[in-house]
């Protein structure tokens, strides 16, 4: 007998306005926030940045303005916040003398952060969703090593990095190893969730054709954990993509974002926006990887069923 | 509580309409896409009546209760409760409300569930205390006061959301397919509790249902509605002796009326108008989900 | 009708059982006395892997500037914790009133907290200068915010519709539905996106500091120590910074227990 239990009246109640934005209504508000976020910034230098000054002739009308901001704000001023369009300059400016603009420079360092990303991310995944296999099928493994797992996540592995570096000596197995490590925590709670997460009835089904476990496992464990997984899965992208980051500098690897911050950390005097241009690079690694995962997630999950739940 | 139990056992209904519809309709949506709901819905409840509204899925019966709760407005017509506009009526608290699903809180007890809405209408605490005690005693669940609901069979569940409904005391109570989700035994069971409390407390009952024995044995009236667009096709009056009982399910009277009922809801499907509806067997379907 | 449902065992009696921290307990116990034992039998130089003694006594020995390290990072990743957590519940409590806001506001911040915002940490440090606990509140609120900012809306919003006609019907008003339903309804939301927080508020501050900070914060002082080979103090560092996050999470979850029982309670009874 199915008793009705209350948060399982959410799913069957739905109906009512309030369902997911549509897409074109998201890409709109993501848009306005960019906008904000960009106006906020010059407007914050326009207040209380740096005084600058035009002087040029611009279609045969010379102009010569300055504008001196009536405030003055630390965080402001051309070494804390460079403007907007400087920034956006940097990308095309050449990265040294003569050589290749620094956005083709730090195309090929994301490309290289994204490689190592991918990799431990693959691993972490692998290795996150064979735990959660294995919790679920031993109780007993379940409830000793279940809480590790969990524990394992309030130790800051990122600020272990530097040991992890010396301890495999090779730096590109660091970076996999922290970003795994990063990746399979995710993935492992939302397998035990989404292995857990058929119907009672529909184990009973499995049960009544006297199934193997590794079929139950194959034909009813594993689709309906997708949704679960594949939400967990761009939690873990992002933190892949920051692992690889921190994993890089950590190990003193040579190439990737990650000593692309410190290479320009370094020049910050002299160039604040190409560090600022290196952190927009990160942050468009970070949004196209979970974008990735997204694109596929739809392939996956076209015409089904979405758990309200899965969300959380 | 009202303890006014000394209730006559003929139907005891005043001539008074508490519940006035008059050429309602319902459409969702604008354009092409939109759906009529409702068309066409004149009904009157009169005070101290039970009243089913009963009809295959989609034939607006819960549209219809809506209405009367003011919880969406009609597209066209009036909907009058208590002789004030389903606003006011919402407004001064004039009815409780059962859904199809308990609708209870986890975070609150049981007896605090029941409190809810007096907590809300600014009941004191003392008061409040009262009455969740005496309605738990009236759904007979007096021992099960601070558990939560998760730790409830679906049937004390749906006693709680019942309990909660009539806690201030309101003149009507609508009730939308209460029982939908319980199996056969709990639900007979259930419609004994909820006609001896519409007995003890004197209130107009609007009840929504999809089982022709559930709507027979409870109701002074039923209203038989058909769907596409919905509208109500008959409306057929039980005469049945009160105080109801089990022998009354087994009675001539009762079955001639069950059968009046699912007759009037096969002449509308009569007509082909859905897939559904053209299936030979569709006596059997409805019974089928009678008994649902 | 039996009330077989409420027939639970008390969080009580269930600590008692030892259901819960036994297995994982003696797991601890077993692996740290095999490393220990291991370690010493063969005769392994104490090198990378240290023996946990050794880890101890080193943490006992640099106490005086380890301690200034905890202390050091703690105040960085509460204060930013703090700060971070209130904003995100204020402006989360504000975004979930308006549909527009909070439809054009959760995407994006779902999409910001993919943003790898760790990476800010070297501009912070330009900012406020690396002695300062500034720069790491600073990042580790930008982190900790989107996270509490998307549950608590999700937690206000992602209400039932048949409560929301229940509080309907009563005729209750905003305030009322908000206390009575939409509250209740936000605070598991709201402790979950708590507990992400504060893993992340501790790899913020630790992280954080790899860019630049005082000598004995903790992640210049593990990063010094493992450039000098000196395993066993960077361990114990570690440690301290691990006891950090454990503590922050811990505290958390008693927190959520005590304040709301009942979904306890019903976990509990789920799990059976």
């Amino acid at each position: 007998m199915a008793v009705a239990v209350p948060s399982a009246v959410r799913a069957s109640t739905a109906g009512e306005p309030g369902g997911r934005p549509s897409r074109r209504r998201r890409a709109l508000g993501i848009g306005i926030v960019l906008l904000g976020v960009l106006v906020a910034w010059e407007l914050a230098k326009w207040l209380g940045g740096d005084p600058w000054r035009i002087h040029a002739t611009i279609g045969g009308v010379p102009i010569d303005y300055e504008h001196v901001p009536p405030l003055h704000w630390r965080i402001a001023d051309d070494l804390s916040l460079p403007h907007v369009w400087d920034v956006v300059r940097a990308f095309v400016d050449p990265a040294q003398r003569n050589g290749a603009p620094l956005g083709v420079v730090l195309f090929g360092q994301a490309m290289f952060t994204l490689r190592e990303a991918l990799t431990g991310f693959v691993l972490g995944a692998l290795l996150g969703l064979g735990l959660g296999i294995l919790f679920v099928h031993s109780r007993l493994a379940e409830r000793s090593l279940v809480p590790y797992v969990v524990a394992s996540q309030t130790v800051p592995i990122l600020a272990i990095a530097p040991l992890v570096a010396v301890a495999v000596k090779a730096d590109w197995l660091s970076v996999m190893f922290v970003t795994a490590y990063l990746t399979f925590f995710p993935v492992t709670i939302a397998s035990l969730r989404g292995l857990r997460a058929a119907d009672a009835r529909a184990f009973e089904l499995f049960r009544s054709y006297a199934a193997t476990r590794r079929t139950t496992l194959w034909r009813l464990r594993l689709p309906s954990s997708v949704p679960y997984l594949f939400s967990a899965l761009k939690v873990a992208a992002a933190a892949s993509v920051i692992g690889a980051i921190i994993g890089e500098q950590a190990a003193g690897v040579g190439a990737g974002l990650g000593s692309a911050i410190i290479t320009y950390n370094q020049y910050y005097i002299t160039a604040p926006e190409r560090l600022w241009a290196t952190i927009v690079m990160c942050t468009v690694v970070g949004l196209t990887f979970v974008g990735l995962i997204t694109l596929v997630e739809r392939l996956f999950m076209r015409g089904r069923y979405r758990p309200p739940e899965v969300a959380r | 509580m009202t303890a006014d139990a000394g209730r006559p056992a003929s139907e005891p209904t005043s001539d008074a309409a508490v519940v006035e519809l008059s050429g309602v309709a319902k459409t969702f949506g604008a354009g092409p896409d939109s759906t009529t709901a409702l068309t066409g819905i004149d009904l009157a409840v009169r005070s101290r009546e039970f009243v089913s509204l009963i009809g295959p899925s989609g034939c607006g019966k819960s549209t219809l209760l809506r209405l009367v709760a003011d919880l969406i407005a009609p597209t066209t017509g009036e909907v009058r409760v208590n002789g004030k506009t389903a606003r006011q009526a919402r407004l001064d608290r004039d009815y409780g409300m059962v859904f199809q699903a308990p609708v209870l809180m986890d975070w609150r007890t049981v007896a605090t569930n029941i409190e809810l809405p007096l907590e809300i209408m600014g009941y004191d605490k003392a008061e409040r205390k009262r009455r969740s005690a005496d309605l738990l005693r009236l759904v007979e669940l007096e021992g099960f006061a601070e558990r939560h609901p998760w730790q409830l069979s679906g049937g004390m569940q749906q006693r709680v959301a019942i309990a909660r409904a009539i806690a201030f005391d309101p003149k009507i109570l609508l009730m939308d397919e209460p029982f939908g989700a319980l199996d056969e035994m709990t639900r007979e069971r259930m419609n004994v509790e909820v006609m001896r409390i519409w007995q003890e407390t004197g209130t107009t009952v609007l009840f929504v249902t999809h089982s022709i024995p559930e709507a027979v044995f409870l109701s002074s009236r039923v209203v038989v509605m058909s769907a596409r667009p919905g509208r109500i096709s008959r409306v057929i009056d039980v005469d049945l002796p009160r105080p109801r009982t089990i022998e009354t399910r087994e009675s001539e009277a009762y079955f001639h009326l069950v059968t009046e009922v699912r007759e009037a809801l096969r002449q509308r499907e009569g007509q082909p108008v859905g897939p559904d509806d053209r299936d030979p067997t569709s006596t059997d379907r409805i019974r089928a989900e009678g008994y649902a | 009708m039996t009330a077989s449902a409420a027939d639970r065992s008390s969080a009580a009696s269930r600590w008692a059982a030892g259901a819960d921290w036994l297995p994982p307990a003696v797991l601890f116990v077993v692996v740290l006395l095999g490393w220990e034992v291991s370690l010493l039998v063969l005769g392994v130089q104490s090198f990378l892997l240290p023996r946990p003694t050794t880890i101890a006594s080193s943490l006992i020995d640099e106490w005086p500037t380890l301690a200034k390290g905890i202390v050091f990072t703690a105040t960085e990743a509460i204060g930013g914790l703090v700060v971070g957590v209130t904003i995100g519940t204020l402006t989360g409590i504000a975004a979930a009133r308006w549909a527009t806001a909070r439809e054009s506001l959760v995407p994006v911040a779902v999409a910001a907290s993919t943003i790898p915002i760790i990476a800010f940490a070297p501009i912070t440090i330009n900012w406020f200068g690396p002695e300062s606990v500034l720069p790491r509140i600073t990042i580790v609120a930008v982190m900790t915010f989107f996270p509490v900012l998307v549950n608590t809306i999700r937690g206000l919003t992602e209400v039932s519709p048949s409560s929301l006609e229940l509080m309907r019907s009563y005729a209750s008003t905003d305030t009322q539905t908000l206390r009575a339903l939409r509250i209740p309804n936000a605070l598991p939301y709201w402790f979950t996106a708590l507990r992400i927080a504060t893993t992340l508020s501790v790899i913020g501050a630790v992280v954080g500091e790899f860019f630049g900070g005082p000598l004995y914060s903790l992640g210049i002082y593990i990063t010094l120590e493992t450039g000098h080979s000196r395993y066993p103090t960077a361990w114990a560092a570690i440690v301290l910074a691990c006891m950090l996050g454990i503590v922050l999470y811990l505290l958390v979850v008693v927190v959520e227990r005590l304040a709301l029982p009942w979904l306890t309670a019903r976990e509990m009874a789920a799990e059976r």
